[in-house]
């Protein structure tokens, strides 16, 4: 592996979300999009939030809000989504805000902390200490997974 | 090294497959070189290959079996059926060595001497015990040309093998599979055909469907704005995009024959097995469809087949007391018709056996006998596709362990399709499957609820009925679950509102209820809104969703939106009024209820010439039309009109009547061997039941007249094979008819 890449791999893609900061790997990040029109998926765990054209692909939206048990967004917060892929397939990833894209290193990194909600444990692969705050890394595999089991009908 | 191995395993699998059917022709015409030398060839490939590779236990194999060919080609042995049931062996223990080198990378564990020393064996020309074929005797040495025996290893050949009209097998590999068989196999097709990934393939596929769907949204927004100098050139996009669809589609088609290939192997294996003379007979084998559907319908093929030669044709001796040739044919057919393949599977042999699966009904209490006896045998015969029916007296290996038919129609009503059957005890079977082009692309119903809007296949819509207030379409509730009475007939009916999720109405809107048609089952969909029909580019739901059923998939729209795609059997089995078991009770007791009403046909009432009325069972009817007579013309004395991109005949109800020449007529299109054909008639009326017998029953162009409404109605045969020969003429005048006098229309 070329250092080029391997620093690439160590890229986050960081995104608000409550007023928390939470970063995904950058390398599996397609699109980073707008408010979008959403068609609901009728019966769907209530984390999918429901599926969208992107370019001719549907993407499936997920509300990672559900996800984490955070309360709806407030009205006045902008709405963005981070489109991921896995395994080849699309999903958007419904978010407050986008920031810069990071490059981390292994100083900065740690598991996550044993006392973090399990809900949010669950979901994360470590943390990263910045300067002035904490980084959650979302392990886009996991979050997918719970959104796909959260099976609480809407 | 490694890299090599799966070119090597597809490129192996390929050939096996030719080698498979040109093994069975040389059995037939042993002495034809040119097959031997080609079957010669593939093994000397595989065996050499397997060498460079590394794959001892396949190289032997492979060597054995090349020395024994190479001995039938230097005329020092004869391809008896005892050597060429050793190659047969050969081959099987070489598909074994190669499924596992595909799953484990590996060559198996195992020991093959026996069969190397039994080939070896057969080299030094011994009669060896061949453990299955034992009994078959060597054929008569055949004398074989001089000229041809000094054949070249490898001769230049052609890509086509002389083969037999019967087993004319399109070898569609061959370019491909010759090429690599040495730099002098080459032939001049071989550059003409490349080989690409099924990746890729798919990976184009799907950026065709979303440049389709990019075309659609621009279309639509270029209606909006009514901006003409976009039009133009949109005109142009539009017709290159649909051409190129058609091309990609194109690159997803193979012929039917590729699923085909491995019976014939399979018929020489069951006649040799069961003592029984079988001729395959294929044909329409370059009919194409796609590789999707093609897989889905390559188990029930074969199972079939090999039903058709295990039950349907009977020994030599029986054969001979029936007064049929020895030979038993199994005939397969394929063909387009409208948007479907056609196959058909048919056999001489002995047919249905009418009393057996009647005593196997009794048996399994699908039906009491007073039931059975008002049961038309075609209905009783429908019986071979309930689950775990079997009429074999004993279970052979090859087939009658009751897992068969059931298993056939659910695989082929799982990709859209139909299959009927037509039986006549003792003279044999025929099975009619009818499949659509392609999987990737279907026509939809759009439906809505709220602002939802949802698609359902047009395969599974059977109508559309508007619910009112009042009246005769009313839905009518029992203990809160809807239903709704059609033509006498109570429909369940599912609410798509209810079953999704949505809340209740407020108000109560105008509603409709798409009438929907799993297997024999039907059932109605309350829907708020009915949208149009639009071709749709089917894809996969997302993987969060699991389990679930009642999606099928979901598709972008024109405008650009997402929507999902109902499944219909789905619906049924979630809707939880009707579960599986239910289903199938609801199957019987509609079989029996239908049974019982056999001669309930639905009839297309319409008016010509004079007031009385006249019908045509609606089963015939493809679709009501109206033409402008101006648009009548006449190609070979035969009045026509152009229809879609086709010639469609047009029949007059009575030629000697005078057409006026401008004004509008409703046609009755329907569906004759030849394609489709209409009959100008004066009025469309009504749509109604008949039940019971005709009144008078004649034959020819008219089935018979029957007192329908109260009315004296002729009812009028559209499926007559004679009519259709008619130049002009389509019915015989009234006086005729006790006097027929149908010469002039066979």
């Amino acid at each position: 592996m070329t250092q080029a890449v391997q620093s690439a791999s160590h890229q986050l893609l960081t995104f608000m979300l409550s007023d928390q900061l939470f970063g995904v790997p950058v390398l599996q990040v397609n699109d980073v999009l707008g408010p979008q029109k959403i068609t609901q998926i009728p019966l769907a765990p209530a984390a999918v939030a429901g599926a969208m054209n992107l370019r001719g692909r549907i993407v499936t939206a997920i509300d990672v809000r559900k996800c984490l048990n955070q309360p709806e967004r407030e009205a006045g917060l902008t709405d963005m989504s981070v489109v991921v892929d896995q395994d080849g397939e699309l999903f958007s990833l419904m978010i407050d805000t986008v920031g810069d894209v990071l490059p981390l290193s292994q100083e900065t990194y740690e598991d996550a902390p044993a006392t973090l909600d399990p809900e949010w444990r669950s979901v994360s692969s470590g943390i990263h200490k910045l300067e002035d705050k904490i980084l959650v890394i979302l392990d886009i595999e996991q979050l997918l997974r719970k959104a796909g089991e959260n099976c609480s009908p809407k | 090294m490694d890299d090599l191995i799966p070119e090597f395993l597809t490129e192996t699998n390929e050939s096996l497959a030719e080698l498979d059917i040109s093994l069975v022709q040389l059995e037939q015409n042993p002495g034809d070189k040119d097959l031997l030398s080609q079957i010669f060839r593939v093994m000397h490939t595989i065996k050499g290959t397997s060498g460079f590779l590394n794959l001892p236990r396949l190289g032997s194999v492979a060597h054995k079996a090349e020395d024994l060919l190479g001995l039938f080609r230097d005329d020092k042995l004869q391809p008896t059926p005892i050597n060429i049931s050793l190659i047969f062996e050969a081959l099987d223990c070489i598909k074994v060595v190669l499924a596992s080198l595909e799953s484990t990378g590996k060559e198996p564990e195992g020991d093959d001497s026996d069969l190397i020393s039994r080939l070896a064996a057969a080299c030094q020309g011994e009669e060896t015990a061949s453990s299955a074929h034992a009994e078959s005797a060597a054929l008569p040495e055949t004398e074989i040309n001089e000229a041809s025996a000094t054949i070249e290893p490898i001769p230049s050949i052609a890509p086509e093998t002389p083969m037999s009209p019967q087993q004319s097998v399109t070898p569609s590999n061959n370019a491909v599979s010759t090429a690599n068989n040495g730099a002098a196999g080459e032939s001049s097709s071989a550059a003409q055909s490349l080989r690409v990934s099924v990746d890729v393939l798919e990976g184009l596929m799907t950026l065709v469907s979303e440049l389709v769907l990019t075309r659609n949204q621009i279309l639509q927004i270029s209606r909006l704005q009514k901006d003409n100098e976009l039009s133009g050139s949109l005109q142009r996009l539009n017709h290159i995009v649909s051409d190129l669809q058609e091309g990609v589609m194109k690159t997803r088609m193979q012929p039917v024959g590729n699923a085909w290939s491995k019976l014939p192997r399979i018929i020489r294996d069951i006649s040799n097995d069961l003592g029984k003379k079988i001729e395959l007979e294929m044909l329409g084998q370059e009919t194409e469809l796609d590789r999707q559907v093609l897989e889905m319908i390559k188990d029930p093929l074969t199972h079939m087949v090999r039903n058709s030669a295990d039950h349907g044709i009977e020994k030599p001796a029986d054969r001979l007391a029936a007064g049929k040739p020895e030979t038993g044919y199994i005939r397969l057919n394929s063909y387009h018709e409208g948007g479907h393949i056609l196959i058909e599977i048919s056999d001489d042999g002995q047919g249905l056996p009418l009393e057996k699966i009647k005593k196997k009904i009794l048996q399994n209490n699908l039906a009491t006998e007073s039931e059975l006896a008002m049961m038309s045998p075609q209905k009783i015969q429908q019986y071979i596709f309930a689950a775990g029916f079997s009429t074999a007296e004993k279970i052979t290996s090859v087939s009658g362990r009751g897992v068969g038919m059931d298993v056939v129609r659910t695989n082929i009503e799982k990709i859209g399709g139909s299959i009927e059957m037509n039986s006549v005890e003792g003279q044999g079977t025929t099975f009619t499957i009818k499949i659509p082009l392609t999987l990737a692309i279907v026509s939809s119903l759009i439906v809505g609820i709220e602002d939802e809007r949802f698609a359902i296949p047009q395969l599974d819509v059977t109508e559309l009925v508007r619910a009112t207030e009042t009246g005769a379409n009313r839905i009518e509730m029992v203990n809160e679950t809807p239903i709704l009475r059609l033509r006498g007939r109570i429909l369940p009916l599912i609410c798509l509102r209810t079953l999704l999720g949505f809340p209740p109405q407020k108000v109560e809107k105008p509603r409709y209820i798409a009438v929907i048609r799993v297997g024999s089952y039907s059932f109605g969909i309350i829907v708020e809104q009915v949208f149009d029909t639009e071709e749709i580019v089917v894809k996969p739901v997302t993987s969060l969703l699991g389990e679930q059923s009642i999606f099928s998939g979901n598709t972008i729209l024109g405008d650009g939106q997402v929507i999902v795609i109902l499944d219909s059997a789905g619906l049924l089995k979630a809707s939880g009024v009707i579960d599986k078991a239910a289903l199938g009770r609801d199957r019987k007791v509609e079989a029996i209820a239908e049974g019982g009403n056999k001669d309930e046909v639905p009839l297309l009432l319409f008016n010509a010439i004079d007031d009385n009325l006249k019908a045509v069972p609606l089963q015939h009817v493809a679709r009501l039309e109206e033409i402008d007579l101006a648009d009548i013309e006449f190609a070979g004395g035969k009045r026509v009109v152009q229809y879609g991109d086709a010639l469609m005949p047009i029949h007059l109800y009575d030629p000697r009547a005078d057409l006026p020449s401008t004004g509008k007529r409703p046609v009755i299109v329907f569906k004759t061997k030849e394609g489709l054909s209409g009959l100008v008639v004066d009025r469309i009326l009504d749509i109604t039941t008949h039940k019971g017998e005709y009144q008078i029953k004649s034959e020819g162009t008219l089935e018979g007249s029957a007192i329908v409404q109260g009315k004296t109605t002729d009812i009028i045969n559209l499926s007559f094979d004679g009519w259709k020969s008619t130049r002009s003429g389509f019915v015989p005048q009234p006086d005729t008819l006790t006097q027929p006098d149908y010469g002039s229309l066979q």
